[in-house]
């Protein structure tokens, strides 16, 4: 789960890391009125959508007056924004950060992530604030500096003051620097987070150390015992697709393709849409039914893969462990008829009640193709939307 | 032999809900020893004919069990975990999915200290055809042969096994190594554990987007594997950045693409099927005299 820049900053602030003052704002008012209340001479007013890459997109304005504030909030507010990690149909803004300047003598990068490949956390950090990550990685590797702490163990202060001293910070801020690490760390571990990130990092003109920026990403697993997270949650920042796929505990994710697909299992569903692919189709959408699918579940994915209006052919691709394939078949009828399914119908079921599953879609007098291995299922689902086009 | 488990594993069911039950049952069926359950505070009760009790020490020393499966929430399963390592079991899968990474990373990080494999979290579980069954996997599909099978997925390892199967090629022991980010047994340990296996002659992994542990099998195989290993990689066409199911499988940062880590294992002579329907084939085609 993703938060605002500005939910990301009271936490932040929460646990001690330094981030400059500011005011979230829905209407250019308000932001005249935030500006106002801040009273610095520089104010930056910054778009709140769940996306990086907002300044280059004209998301963010550096404005020196109450007034000049609210006529960038007019612009901002409203816009379409278009970055690199935004959907391709953009982000609307609906909510500004207004935020005091800060007179910046040094931008750093620092984050900490749980590092897959030693299973340790880790933080990293480099001199090359403000800029793209993987980019710094790419280009020059060795301006990243990473220091892995063992999740038992936990962050020694000894680390944090290392990692200070490496990235060039003069010993009088090395302390400020440990106890902002410290206070990111607590953050991280306190709240279940997948990666805290703060890019940049500045240093000011007067040896203050404040987060600039900041990205928080959780661990859904854990959002269970996080009920203050979960409260930050944006619907409106989320595919609504997936969103609902979630209230009814499927995972979904929307594609660009015309082939809709209903798996059971996250792997069989990755390896159907390679098949689709293989066989020269596209599909529509990722969707694993789970351990749990039945017939009510069936009708629940059928309606959330129709409501792709892209959609012209749905693959069912059951292979039934704890799922009993019969009920699958059960469910698949239902769907189809109540929801007057016009689209082609190619439904593969194996392993546990097959037999009885193939059975009761033959018996149905529904237009079904049914599949018997992967690669014929792959090959009717794309020759079902190719005789369509036709 | 086979690997993990056979007919002489003795098996303890930690977490005896609907769940639990259910698998516990079909396991006994299957001819595995299911010796009894754990539930704190149903100690005493008798469940699909094997006694509970309340811990798994307390299990240990009653029934002599060697291994357990634990079905125990997400809240409660890296205790759970720590409880199996505790009791000195050999062996402990964990099929619940949605344990925090927080939560298995300090486990993970304890376990160093332990004897105890650790197979799972998020698995489908173990299966030695014809002697052992540990989890929830569709043992029918299965048949004893020489193939070993390590997967990162439950019902893409169904689908593999029954390709096999059909081909006539059966399995030594199929082991889901579950989707999650912090694994217990990685491809390495699976694989080192079917080199050395003298009933194993050839081996299917199985993997998907997602960190670098199949980047990091494929340097295995070349080093230390004389065994021909076969792979599929599912998710060649996962967009970056979503999580495709399982909390592991995602693209992060121009990382655990599938072209990268198919790259990589094709570079260190690893068969890779070019699609989810060639696995059983390519295999074959590896492993020529498994067709007999």
């Amino acid at each position: 789960m993703n938060v605002h820049e500005y939910q990301a900053k009271a936490l932040l602030h929460e646990f001690g890391v330094p981030v400059p003052e500011g005011h979230l704002a829905t209407t250019p008012e308000e932001a005249e009125k935030a500006a106002r209340s801040l009273g610095t001479p520089v104010v930056v007013v910054k778009a709140q959508v769940h996306a990086g890459g907002r300044g280059k997109a004209g998301g963010v304005k550096v404005v020196k007056s109450p007034g000049e504030a609210k006529q960038a909030a007019s612009e901002i507010l409203g816009m379409t924004l278009h970055t690199p990690q935004t959907p391709p149909e953009g982000k609307l803004v609906r909510k500004v950060y207004v935020e005091a300047g800060s007179s910046i003598a040094d931008e750093l990068y620092l984050a900490v992530l749980f590092d897959r490949a030693v299973e340790k956390f880790a933080l990293v950090a480099s001199t090359e604030g403000g800029m793209e990550i993987e980019e710094v990685a790419e280009r020059t590797p060795e301006k990243i500096l990473t220091v892995h702490v063992d999740p038992n163990e936990g962050l020694q202060d000894h680390q944090a003051r290392g990692l200070g001293f490496d990235l060039g910070l003069p010993g009088d801020q090395v302390g400020r620097f440990v106890s902002f690490v410290r206070g990111l760390f607590d953050l991280f571990l306190a709240r279940d987070c997948s990666q805290v990130e703060i890019n940049p990092l500045v240093v000011t003109e007067t040896g203050e150390i404040l987060a600039l920026d900041g990205k928080i990403n959780f661990d859904d697993n854990a959002l269970y015992r996080h009920p203050d997270v979960v409260a930050m949650r944006d619907p409106e920042e989320e595919d609504v697709r997936e969103r609902a796929a979630q209230e009814i505990d499927l995972a979904y994710v929307g594609l660009d393709g015309n082939i809709g697909c209903m798996v059971n299992g996250a792997g069989l569903a990755m390896a159907t849409l390679d098949m689709i692919h293989h066989c020269g189709g596209s599909p529509a959408n990722f969707l694993d039914a789970g351990g749990g699918a039945d017939k009510e579940k069936v009708k629940e994915a059928f309606k959330l893969i129709l409501r792709d209006p892209n959609v012209e052919a749905i693959l069912v691709n059951i292979f039934g462990g704890i799922v009993r394939c019969d009920l699958i078949a059960e469910g698949v009828v239902a769907a189809a008829q109540e929801l007057g399914v016009e689209v082609p119908l190619v439904v593969r079921l194996q392993g546990t009640m097959s037999v009885e599953g193939r059975a009761i879609l033959a018996d149905s007098g529904l237009n079904i193709t049914p599949a018997e291995t992967l690669a014929d299922a792959g090959q009717m689902a794309v020759a079902a939307v190719d005789k369509g086009s036709k | 032999m086979a690997i993990l488990c056979d007919r002489n594993t003795k098996l303890l069911i930690q977490g005896v809900g609907r769940m639990g039950q259910f698998h516990a049952k079909l396991s006994l069926e299957y001819g595995t020893q299911v010796v009894g359950g754990v539930a704190p505070g149903k100690g005493g009760q008798e469940k699909e004919g094997f006694p509970i009790f309340d811990t798994v020490a307390e299990a240990v020393r009653e029934t002599g069990a060697d291994a357990s499966v634990i079905f125990v929430p997400p809240p409660g399963a890296a205790d759970a975990i720590l409880e199996a390592a505790a009791a000195d079991l050999r062996l402990a899968v964990c099929i619940t999915e949605g344990i925090p990474v927080l939560d298995m990373a300090r486990a993970k990080s304890a376990l160093a200290d332990s004897d105890m494999r650790l197979v799972g979290p998020n698995c489908p579980g173990v299966v030695t055809p014809e002697q052992c069954r540990i989890g929830i996997m569709p043992a029918a599909i299965t048949r004893p042969g020489p193939v070993g099978v390590i997967s990162r997925s439950g019902t893409l390892t169904y689908e593999a096994v029954d390709q096999l199967s059909r081909l006539g090629i059966g399995q030594s022991t199929c082991v889901g190594i579950g989707g999650d980010p912090v694994i217990g047994t990685s491809f390495i340990d699976a694989l080192s554990l079917f080199e050395a296996d003298p009933e194993t002659s050839a081996v299917v992994m199985i993997g998907e987007i997602g960190g670098s542990a199949e980047e990091e099998a494929a340097e295995f195989v070349k080093s230390n594997m004389t065994k021909p290993v076969a792979a599929f990689i599912a998710g060649q066409n996962a967009p970056p950045g979503k999580r495709m199911g399982h909390a592991g499988a995602i693209i992060a940062g121009g990382k655990g693409k599938a072209s990268d880590k198919i790259a990589a294992l094709e570079a260190n002579g690893v068969s890779v099927a070019p699609s989810p329907a060639d696995i059983g084939s390519t295999l074959a085609q590896a492993a020529p005299d498994l067709l007999g």
